[in-house]
């Protein structure tokens, strides 16, 4: 089953003689269960490939497609809704609700879906132990370093196992011990529960344990290269 | 989810605590200055009324025809009938009294001056106007045959005499004719309003009524009754047995009070308007700047799958803390300001002022439901509505615009 579907897919800023192509005529088909790394330098339309994939921003042209769902035609509602029940996400900044603990914010997804109180804080309390938070469960972002807080986001984003994991350089704050960690549990979920998962990176050790790998340049895919890496 | 957003929004609250105590401490000030500042315009007008019943008006009043025209005795009312009497003695009524009240003029050795000369009868006075409860030195009048006067201490004043001395009235009979007698001042009361107190001269009503040569006959009946919020169907019991008699309440005597209280309710509403208006900038802008600081936040929470309609109620229900807090502290200011005044204020102090407008120098401030509960719904819904635009705006913010992610 193809969980992204895109066809044409063109985003550009600006106009006029301003205009800026940040996606151009792009063709990416996407499978269920797929381990994506999007590679490029900056400026090559990883970003905003990963923003129109979880429906945060729109195509200027084409067709997408997340998880059978033509995104084109859907409200702003609705795209909340397929964010929440099938996307997770990973930022590199800006993670976290300030606001909340470590582990109301890995809880808040599952909240939001409506799961019972307890259960969500008990999932919540063993993934945070699986991410190497235990005992910081109750802390501010604020009083987390960097790589915490990316962990609590990973923690977030895949407590309710959602289809399709969108991280946007997920080990760009981690020593290379917790990246390392951070990959094998993505794999893990990855292998164990079939979640399609999509990095923008610029880590070479992700780019190398990737099942597939997505060079762009200018918007457009370079290089798109399938491996097995078991 | 109404308790993740009521989380959300109440953490938030607190986020900028400073921020938010100003904001508090405006709402509450804001507030409490609508039921304060009602109270004290709701009792000012309430104590005019009084003042205004006491004052010799009463809550009804009858004359003859053309009196209110030409208040000379010769428009005279004669002694009720069997009839009317019934109604006036009916178990609703609290008291009433027929009177005599001509213009005179009075002289000292020194001065002459113009007054209102009232006849009563002090038995019957008692429970009906200020002249029987208010403070006097000397004897006051104790029955319709006593041969004293009874004036204002300003009025003393005026003309430049004392207890005991004697004073000429000057007036004109049935007959149209100059009638003047002597009096000896037996009393000299304080009033309320100065005004009273060089208006009205008090002898007893048989006296009056002999030397006006008209026996009998009286300027006016006074009534006062339980039931002053419905006076209506009391006028028209009275005026079924009044003949060809003038029946009067006392916003009909009274219009400048009538109008006063008729626009009481428009002057409320405009005046918690206009406080709500200048709160509300306060308020608006506190959640702007509270929305613009949290831009990323709140695209971080979109992108989560929070929708829109949900950002929208996060932030009013932020909103609605803030304002219910606000409210609270408001209605709390606002009691604690007004209990310790609740057995009057002396305003005597720029007394002569208000005097002149029928107001007296002691203020009780009247609190009343309707204004509290007119006051704190302006607050709540107008407050809600304040918000919804910006509100409404953070939840429409692109989130990939505020979101960083690591480069385009």
């Amino acid at each position: 089953m193809i969980t992204v579907e895109a066809t044409g897919l063109s985003r550009s800023f600006g106009e006029g003689e301003l205009i800026v192509h940040a996606i151009n005529e792009l063709d990416l088909q996407i499978k269920e269960g797929e381990f994506v790394c999007l590679a490029g330098p900056s400026g090559s339309g990883k970003t905003t490939l990963l923003n129109m994939i979880g429906g945060l921003d729109h195509p200027s042209r084409g067709m997408l497609k997340v998880a059978g769902q033509d995104l084109s035609n859907m409200t702003k509602n609705q795209l909340a809704d397929l964010r929440l029940h099938k996307i997770g996400f990973v930022f590199q900044s800006y993670n976290l609700v300030p606001v909340l603990s470590a582990v109301e914010n890995v809880e808040f997804v599952a909240q939001l879906q409506g799961v019972e109180a307890s259960q969500r804080r008990q999932m919540s309390m063993d993934i945070l132990k699986e991410v190497g938070l235990e005992g910081m469960e109750q802390r501010k972002p604020a009083e987390l370093s960097g790589g915490q807080q990316q962990r609590v986001a990973v923690a977030r984003a895949i407590l309710t196992r959602p289809p399709l994991v969108l991280a946007d350089e997920p080990t760009a704050n981690l020593d290379s011990v917790t990246a390392e960690n951070l990959i094998d549990l993505f794999l893990h979920l990855n292998a164990h529960f079939g979640t399609t998962f999509i990095c923008s990176t610029h880590d070479p050790m992700v780019m190398q344990r990737a099942r597939r790998l997505i060079r762009m340049r200018d918007g457009k895919i370079e290089e798109d290269i399938v491996r097995d890496t078991t | 989810m109404m308790r993740l957003l009521a989380k959300l929004a109440w953490r938030n609250l607190w986020r900028n605590r400073r921020r938010t105590l100003i904001m508090l401490a405006a709402l509450a000030v804001g507030v409490w200055s609508m039921i304060w500042m009602t109270a004290l315009m709701r009792g000012m007008l309430d104590q005019m009324i009084e003042d205004s019943v006491n004052n010799l008006s009463g809550h009804i009043q009858i004359h003859a025809k053309n009196f209110r025209n030409d208040p000379s005795i010769t428009n005279s009312l004669t002694n009720p009938d069997e009839k009317l009497l019934q109604v006036l003695n009916h178990n609703e009524i609290i008291g009433w009294s027929g009177r005599i009240k001509v213009p005179a003029m009075i002289s000292s050795e020194r001065y002459s001056l113009p007054v209102t000369l009232v006849g009563i009868d002090p038995i019957m006075e008692q429970s009906l106007s200020f002249i029987m409860q208010t403070d006097f030195d000397g004897e006051m009048l104790a029955t319709a045959e006593d041969n004293g006067i009874v004036v204002g201490r300003k009025l003393l004043e005026k003309l430049e005499s004392r207890l005991n001395k004697r004073l000429v009235i000057t007036t004109q009979d049935k007959n149209n004719q100059l009638a003047d007698r002597g009096f000896r001042i037996t009393a000299v009361y304080s009033a309320k309003l100065q005004l009273l107190e060089s208006q009205y001269v008090f002898v007893s009503l048989n006296i009056l009524q002999t030397m006006l040569s008209c026996e009998n006959c009286l300027s006016e009946i006074s009534i006062k009754t339980m039931h002053h919020d419905n006076l209506q169907s009391l006028k028209d019991r009275i005026k079924s047995v009044a003949g060809d008699y003038e029946v009067n309440t006392w916003f009909e005597l009274d219009p400048y009070t009538e109008s006063m209280l008729k626009s009481m309710d428009g002057f409320i509403f405009v005046f918690i308007i206009i406080i709500f208006i200048a709160m509300s900038f306060g308020l608006v802008n506190t959640l702007v700047m509270a929305i613009f600081e949290r831009t990323r936040e709140i695209a971080l929470l979109h992108a989560l799958g929070l929708s829109p309609r949900l950002i929208t109620l996060q932030i009013v229900i932020e909103a609605s803390m803030l304002v219910l807090i606000g409210l609270i502290a408001g209605n709390l200011l606002a009691y604690l300001s007004i209990w310790p005044m609740r057995e009057g204020v002396d305003i005597s102090i720029v007394g002569e002022g208000l005097d002149f407008a029928g107001i007296s120098s002691v203020l009780k401030p009247s609190l009343w439901l309707s204004d509290i509960a007119f006051a704190n719904l302006t607050v709540i819904v107008l407050g809600i509505l304040a918000c919804l635009l910006p509100a409404w705006r953070a939840s429409q913010k692109a989130p990939a615009a505020a979101i960083n992610w690591s480069d385009t």
